[in-house]
């Protein structure tokens, strides 16, 4: 029977078991729409902005690891998906976005709502298609997911013309697919596996650099295996955050710019550091020539091009995080060693460089400190794992140093593009995905202001998340730099003019309330966690508190400006 | 470091494109390309000359790698090859330029294709170091237009 294009693409979406998209509707991409009315499979999440859609997808890709879909007009709505994918990319998150495009016969003509969109995300999606004919649709879906979803996931863009949405062709959906120039390689090469074992079983120093690769290969139990086996330290980049329990005492949480002390320690001292799943992230590294002095590098990576980038490896293996360590892990059990004994040295320099800094901020009693937020909400939700999701700026860090994670994909945040406005959004998508739990949104007063319009979005959709805006009437990250390194001008970062947010939320008819004093904050985020729709929380903190410890742009890491 | 890198690449629209956004996006720099179908119509084979460090060259040949429309990647480095460019040259002739041109024509093997009444278009083919050799000793005569083309490469043997 033939079918038209829309209806193909919404039965190519169910077989790939689609369940939830997230967009905006436009003429014209009007017959996909008119499709998705008619049948009950698919559910569509109206957002209100088309970048607000794509983050959206991203926060139900990170949080599951499933391909997040979007639909979105052509045009502007287009244009407007084009942070998010970037976001996606530089992440490495799973997501297909639908865009609607001119008819065929009108492709360059410079039509009303057109924008070459594949030639604009060409250099931000892991591949995008222009689908030029209905019979070729449903093996474009099958390819887009496929591509999206395997080796180092990525953003994959379809552009639809309406013609191709209209016209009707057989529907035959492929069992399978290939595709002659993309083969990704899940298995490592056995005898660099087993060099590989052989090295980090001989090291005196090792160090484990676990990225965000570990949680989206789902490498985590075999990480843990592989610390605690051996006695090897770990810190995770901001992305890994959640790879590894930060309540283990192996755990030296996260490195880099505004890294644990003992993290960027470490590495200074390592002699082996074992980086996977990982890209040696400018953030991370710091001052490249000074990073990691003393050690060999391992780097196991799925993306070949991820290796010696930026840092020159000495033993890279290529292939999927768990494949590799699945197939290493038994290797171990060949060396008869007592690594506890072993390691007594490199643990004991690790303590004590675990209490010369620690993380620490100065409370007054009555100001309320950002970090203290984070604490007291760890201690009220450390029992039911929530999704913690964070926008962009001080409060990412503030999450990142503060909140223990201890599970995968509990940690949602922005890491490689940082676009402001990511978190809200992001976590109406992790709550669609994950209805029985608990998604809270920390964010800043700045990134919230450039996605509230999704308020909308979470009374609609039913979707209770906890928005905690951390507000000191600034954008913050900004205004600590310019406070350090710029004579305290503070050039266009003041914005505390800005609405009521309490009576904002309120006008959607969200629960919201304020909190000004310290001795407040534990009753407020109690009832923000009893509320059972969405609660917005505007926390006033003190105006002036800076990310620390932190490493200036582009020196060592070990030069930390600390508290 | 002058690095010779073949594509075989999906013969479609956007492809070319895909690779020289992937060259501007990094800060690479394309000094020659040449593209043309192969003998099966579904592939191009692309040769493209750049240049760059080690690392550079490794990050270029890994990047192209990674694009889902380029099917293969050939680099010449450290294997014998051969490469060729072909170039047009418009040659202004008069009575006293003719036979000297003609015979530096017939020196480096190269052919007149067309022939007016105050002009010459020669053709001439070979490695880069001929071509720029036999534009050296044109350019006191006179040249009018030129039209070079990207080197093609191709190992030898096997």
């Amino acid at each position: 029977m033939k079918l038209n294009g829309a209806k193909i693409l919404l039965e190519s979406l169910k077989r790939e078991g689609v369940k939830h998209i997230f967009g905006i509707p436009g003429g014209a991409i009007i017959n996909v729409f008119d499709e998705l009315y008619k049948q009950k499979d698919l559910k569509f999440i109206l957002t209100r902005r088309e970048d607000g859609a794509t983050f959206a997808a991203e926060g139900y890709a990170r949080s599951t690891g499933k391909v997040g879909v979007a639909f979105v007009t052509s045009g502007p709505a287009a244009t407007n998906t084009v942070t998010g994918i970037t976001n996606a990319y530089m992440d490495s998150v799973p997501i297909v976005v639908f865009t609607g495009q001119v008819p065929t016969n009108l492709i360059g003509n410079d039509a009303f709502q057109e924008a070459d969109i594949t030639g604009i995300t060409r250099p931000c999606t892991k591949h995008n298609f222009l689908v030029k004919r209905v019979e070729d649709l449903a093996e474009t879906v099958k390819k887009a997911f496929y591509i999206a979803s395997t080796g180092r996931p990525g953003p994959v863009l379809v552009d639809l013309p309406k013609d191709v949405q209209t016209d009707e062709a057989e529907f035959n959906y492929p069992e399978s697919v290939s595709i002659r120039g993309y083969n990704p390689t899940f298995h490592g090469n056995p005898r660099q596996i087993r060099k590989v074992a052989r090295i980090i079983a001989e090291a005196k120093k090792p160090l484990l650099y676990v990225g965000g690769g570990v949680i989206s290969s789902g490498a985590h139990k075999e990480v843990y295996t592989l610390a605690k086996k051996l006695c090897i330290p770990v810190f995770t980049t901001l992305m890994g955050i959640g790879a590894f329990p930060e309540t283990d005492e192996l755990s030296l949480g996260m490195a880099g710019m505004h890294g644990t002390y003992r993290a960027n320690m470490a590495i200074q001292h390592c002699d082996l550091l074992i980086s996977i799943g990982a890209r040696f992230d400018d953030r991370v590294t710091g001052k490249l020539s000074d990073f990691a002095p003393h050690a060999s590098i391992v780097h196991i990576d799925i993306d070949p091009a991820s290796i010696s980038k930026n840092v020159k490896v000495d033993y890279p293996i290529v292939g999927d995080a768990k494949c590799v360590l699945q197939e290493m892990l038994p290797l171990f059990d060949e060396y008869e060693k007592d690594w506890k004994e072993i390691r007594k040295p490199w643990l004991e320099m690790i303590e004590n460089w675990k209490n010369e800094h620690k993380l620490a901020y100065v409370r007054d009693g009555k100001t309320i400190k950002p970090q203290y937020v984070l604490e007291k909400l760890y201690q009220l939700t450390k029992d039911i794992y929530p999704i913690i999701v964070s926008d962009v700026g001080q409060h990412q860090m503030w999450v990142a140093q503060f909140y223990t994670f201890t599970r995968p994909r509990t940690h949602l945040s922005a890491g490689g593009l940082g676009p402001m406005g990511f978190g809200f959004p992001a976590a109406l998508g992790a709550q669609v995905a994950n209805p029985d739990r608990m998604v809270i949104n920390i964010t800043g007063d700045g990134s919230f202001q450039m996605s509230m319009q999704e308020l909308a979005t979470a009374v609609e959709s039913r979707l209770p998340v906890k928005v905690v805006i951390l507000n000191n009437g600034f954008l913050g990250m900004v205004r600590q730099w310019q406070q350090l390194f710029f004579g305290r001008r503070y050039s266009g970062t003041d914005i505390s003019v800005q609405p009521d947010f309490v009576r904002l939320a309120g006008s959607y008819g969200i629960d919201a309330f304020r909190l000004e004093e310290e001795k407040d904050v534990e009753e407020g985020l109690r009832k923000m966690l009893d509320c059972s729709g969405p609660c917005v929380v505007d926390v006033r903190i003190s105006r002036e508190e800076n990310v620390y410890p932190m490493v200036p742009a582009g020196a060592p890491i070990t030069h930390m400006l600390l508290v | 470091m002058e690095y010779i890198v073949s594509l075989l690449v999906e013969n479609k629209a956007g492809v070319l494109c895909r690779i020289a956004n992937l060259f501007s996006g990094r800060g690479y720099n394309i000094e020659m390309l040449n593209v043309a179908p192969t003998m099966d119509p579904s592939l191009s084979r692309m040769t493209i000359v750049t240049s760059g460090d080690e690392r550079v060259l490794e990050q270029i040949n890994k990047q192209l790698n990674k694009l889902i429309d380029v099917v293969k990647v050939v680099e010449y480095r450290g294997r014998p090859y051969v490469e060729r460019e072909m170039a047009l040259i418009k040659m202004h002739t008069d009575a006293s330029t003719r036979a000297e041109v003609l015979r530096i024509v017939d020196i480096f093997r190269a052919n007149v294709v067309s022939v007016a009444r105050d002009s010459y278009v020669i053709e001439v083919t070979g490695d880069s170091g001929k071509i720029n050799a036999i534009l050296n000793l044109l350019e006191p005569l006179g040249i009018k237009e030129l039209a070079r083309t990207g080197k093609v490469a191709m190992t030898r043997g096997g």
